[in-house]
């Protein structure tokens, strides 16, 4: 039990200090960061609190209490992902919307070059 | 293209991806169907010489900045269309699919009927059927989700030879489905409470290239059609309003 807790508050702490690295070279933004360091210190502290992750485990009618972190680490991940989820879906939605309007940008901007095109360079 | 002018303008657009092969003759076809309408190919990025075989044979093209599929393509069409003024759109698919000799009888149903849709029909009266088994099994299948929804059987509801007028064109210049659009677009404009006539006409086989969705795409397109217009019908704005 011990050894699963050292192990996820070490990943805990790896993710952390990626995502802050990430954040310091601005490969991810800091809104989106939030996420990642809301569910990696949640982690961290649960691993390291021995009787809060007890607590959690009797609340949640869990035997094994390391079941519990996994149970834990798994929402707070399938939120993440669904958080990310629609995110990804409002930019697609927004980039298809400017795609579009660039295309009808250049389209209405060779039309009115072609209009405004002197007479002798017209074929 | 200039804005449209007169009253009952008509736009043929045609989406096209990387159909160089099939798109000339299609244009050319369009507009001897149809003379003096314009004709507006909507590239989707192709990686090959659509849109200036489009221009040769007298289309407009409106070049997309990158692919974004069949609806986000067909989506441009209906807002520059939208924007330029147009009554009416007509939709006839890039590869020679649809025969451009039933676009003038599907524009006279379009203006003549209170209709806001009207789609050219390969199964009304089954002249020239051209569909895999996978695809006619889909399509029974289908109809029969659609009829309650709709409340009338649409014969062919994966039919892209689709006429709109500039009613239908506005909500779908705001709101198109974009894979896969057809089916969910007949349930986005029910739920607006207009309405939908079918016109026999005739499919033939692609000119080029294959269909995007093959067997094993089937399952998923299935899916994903389902999901949006279940999506679709939960969308349902308080009353129906009449136009």
């Amino acid at each position: 039990m011990d050894r699963l807790l050292n192990v996820v508050s070490v990943l805990s702490a790896i993710l952390v200090v990626m995502v802050l690295a990430s954040v310091r070279r601005a490969h991810i933004r800091v809104e989106y960061s939030v996420s990642w360091l809301g569910a990696a210190v949640a982690l961290f502290v649960l691993s390291l609190s021995g009787s809060s992750l007890d607590r959690l485990a009797g609340f949640l009618g869990i035997t094994y209490p390391p079941l519990a972190l996994v149970l834990v680490m798994a929402c707070i991940f399938l939120v993440v992902l669904y958080r990310f989820s629609i995110i990804i879906s409002e930019l697609k939605d927004s980039n298809i919307a400017l795609a579009q309007r660039v295309a009808i940008l250049q389209y209405q901007l060779e039309s009115l070059h072609e209009e405004h095109r002197p007479p002798a360079e017209t074929r | 293209m200039r804005k449209a002018q007169a009253p009952g303008s008509l736009l043929i657009i045609i989406p096209a991806y990387n159909e160089e092969a099939a798109v000339g003759e299609v244009v050319q076809e369009v507009r001897r169907a149809i003379p003096g309408v314009p004709v507006l190919v909507i590239d989707d990025c192709s990686a090959d010489g659509t849109p200036s075989v489009a221009r040769t044979h007298g289309a407009e093209v409106l070049s997309l900045p990158h692919h974004l599929g069949l609806g986000g393509c067909v989506q441009a069409g209906y807002r520059l269309a939208f924007e330029l003024g147009y009554e009416y759109v007509i939709r006839v698919d890039g590869d020679g699919q649809h025969d451009p000799a039933y676009i003038p009888q599907i524009f006279q149903v379009l203006k003549q009927s209170q209709c806001q849709m009207v789609i050219g029909s390969r199964f009304v009266n089954k002249d020239g059927v051209h569909t895999s088994l996978f695809r006619a099994l889909g399509i029974r299948f289908f109809r029969l989700v659609l009829r309650p929804i709709l409340g009338k059987t649409v014969h062919d509801p994966t039919s892209g030879f689709v006429g709109v007028n500039r009613a239908a064109l506005e909500v779908f210049s705001r709101s198109f489905p974009l894979e896969y659009p057809e089916i969910e677009a007949l349930v986005v404009l029910q739920r607006k409470a207009f309405n939908f006539q079918e016109v026999p006409c005739r499919m033939r086989p692609r000119k080029t290239g294959k269909s995007t969705i093959t067997a094993l795409k089937s399952c998923y397109y299935i899916i994903h059609v389902l999901l949006g217009v279940f999506v679709n019908v939960l969308k349902y704005e308080g009353r129906r309003r009449r136009p």
